[in-house]
């Protein structure tokens, strides 16, 4: 089931949190929606769920309206807020019984739905105590369990994994990618190695705009379009590799790395690769290359290039 | 209609489980009963087989006892966040407005269903104007619910609950007494409109065993106007401009 976001914007007061987005999110598709606080992914999430309308534009699932017919988009979509709130004076499988039967599950299914989400969640050993007896990260695990205990179309998780220990992030990483092979989730986060780990795409936000879309790796080339190469040479003089390097005619700037003796950082001219060039002058030369190494930019260093503003 | 009788079932035991409906119960048998069958102007001493002295006092206790049921009913779920989860489910606010209504209105009728035993032993004792009695309680239910309307209003404009109380009494007093003291000392049309409104004026008709359908009207008008503005307020938040 498609989610497509239609030109929203949302005004707080004066403060515009969303401003004018748009972008589709197909089924099979797990995209991650990152962004520093306050960016508007979770007023965006809001609208999408039903929480809240638009002060413009437009979100439809499945080609149903949430202006229009927010119930029955209600029906297809699961959502873990980021506060997860919960009935907290309530029994585990209790809540989890409320929220099958309001959210439609037929009641001969049920019973085989609550077992498989305490399954799937590790809810098991607390599945008969309070929800305010639990720890934050179990409480997390209710919460996921109530967004899928009626198999959704579309799920929509504020900060899945925060609270949880690190091998509940690797079970909860891969249940998400286990889902989302085909249903559609949309989920936000504000762990890059997360968010690279287990979604197709990356969506990053910023002051209420949509300031990239794409691949981890789209996004790494869209930030820099410049390839950079370590190399090692060996066999040879520092400074006579050093000038060799730099009269390639694709080279752009070579950069001598303090702690290496033979190590040189090697960055092309714009859509250009040097690293034949540099195979073929060792070759001419009898020096021995023993390390070229592609340099990607962290997905930090692309966060934050896009998301500082001044 | 399903919808709003999970809703229902879930705001019932969570009043059971809080144990505010044991509270709740044991306030208002106790309150009442002491009132209707040891002190004041009890049954004795009216010395009549009547059950007046009873509707009299439910009349008050209902009164204060109503918002601390009702008070929660929507400002908790605002303070915790779990509105968030209950109107993203498939169901409309009013659906959940009339869910939490229709909660509170089922305790207050489980705690009217205790004092039933009064009926029946006065009903022992002497000779009982039945009509007068399902009259009475049939008032004592339409009050309730506009309380209930009224409370669950207050609850719905605050995150805190006692504020939420303290909302709930403060528009409750002027129908329950404002209205009528000021009615019964001025005079004139305005003096009449404001005996319309005041509570007390339809109460004691129908605990008379008068049932007339004006009375009716004025309850269930204060009922929706209540509910209408509960509504409006937890719909708000998603008002395009």
């Amino acid at each position: 089931m498609q989610v497509s976001v239609e030109n929203i914007t949302k005004t707080y007061g004066f403060q515009k949190a969303v401003d004018a987005i748009s972008f589709k999110v197909n089924a099979g598709e797990i995209v991650g929606f990152l962004g520093p606080n306050g960016a508007g992914k979770t007023t965006t999430m809001k609208i999408i769920t039903c929480f809240m309308a638009p002060n413009e534009g437009d979100v439809k699932v499945g080609g149903i309206s949430v202006l229009t017919d927010a119930e029955e988009v209600k029906k297809h979509i699961g959502y873990l807020p980021e506060t997860n709130p919960l009935y907290k004076d309530m029994p585990v499988i209790d809540y989890l019984k409320f929220v099958a039967e309001i959210q439609g599950v037929p009641r001969e299914r049920i019973r085989e739905r609550i077992i498989e989400m305490v399954q799937i969640c590790g809810l098991r050993s607390e599945k008969y105590k309070k929800i305010s007896e639990l720890s934050k990260g179990f409480q997390q695990r209710v919460g996921l369990a109530q967004a899928m205990i009626h198999d959704p179309e579309v799920l929509i998780l504020d900060e899945p994994t925060s609270g949880l220990d690190p091998n509940q992030i690797v079970e909860i990483r891969e249940l998400i990618k286990k889902i989302g092979r085909e249903k559609t989730v949309l989920l936000s986060s504000h762990i890059l190695a997360e968010v690279e780990a287990t979604c197709d795409r990356i969506m990053i936000i910023s002051e209420g705009k949509l300031v990239a879309d794409g691949t981890a790796a789209t996004l790494r080339k869209q930030a820099q379009n410049k390839e950079i190469v370590k190399v090692t040479i060996e066999d040879g003089e520092r400074n006579q590799i050093y000038k060799a390097l730099q009269d390639i005619d694709t080279v752009e700037l070579v950069d001598l790395l303090p702690e290496y003796t033979q190590a040189f950082e090697v960055q092309s001219k714009a859509d250009a690769s040097s690293r034949r060039a540099i195979f073929k002058i060792c070759v001419e030369k009898g020096w021995t290359l023993t390390e070229m190494t592609p340099v990607e930019r962290k997905l930090e260093e692309v966060f934050r290039d896009l998301t500082i503003t001044n | 209609m399903n919808k709003i009788w999970i809703i229902t079932k879930r705001e019932l035991r969570s009043f059971f489980d809080s144990l505010m409906a044991y509270v709740m119960v044991v306030l208002f048998l106790g309150f009442s009963g002491f009132f209707t069958w040891i002190f004041g102007s009890d049954i004795f001493l009216v010395n009549q087989a009547s059950l007046q002295s009873f509707f009299g006092i439910a009349f008050w206790t209902l009164f204060f006892f109503i918002p601390a049921v009702t008070m929660g009913l929507l400002a908790d779920e605002r303070r915790s966040g779990t509105i968030e989860l209950l109107v993203t489910k498939p169901v409309s606010d009013w659906q959940i407005i009339i869910g939490k209504f229709l909660a509170a209105f089922l305790l207050i009728c489980i705690s009217l269903a205790l004092t039933l035993p009064y009926y029946f032993t006065v009903a022992s004792i002497g000779k009982i104007d039945h009509g007068a009695v399902w009259m009475g309680y049939l008032g004592l239910l339409f009050m309730s619910a506009s309380y209930i309307s009224i409370g669950l209003f207050a609850s719905s404009i605050t995150n805190n609950q006692i504020v939420a109380f303290l909302t709930a009494l403060f528009i409750g007093i002027f129908f329950h007494l404002i209205f009528g003291l000021v009615g019964s000392s001025s005079g004139g049309w305005f003096a009449g409109i404001l005996n319309y409104l005041s509570i007390s004026t339809h109460y004691e008709s129908m605990a008379r065993g008068v049932i007339d359908s004006k009375d009716v009207l004025y309850f269930l008008s204060i009922i929706f106007l209540g509910l209408i503005g509960a509504e409006l307020t937890l719909t708000k938040r998603n008002l395009s401009n």
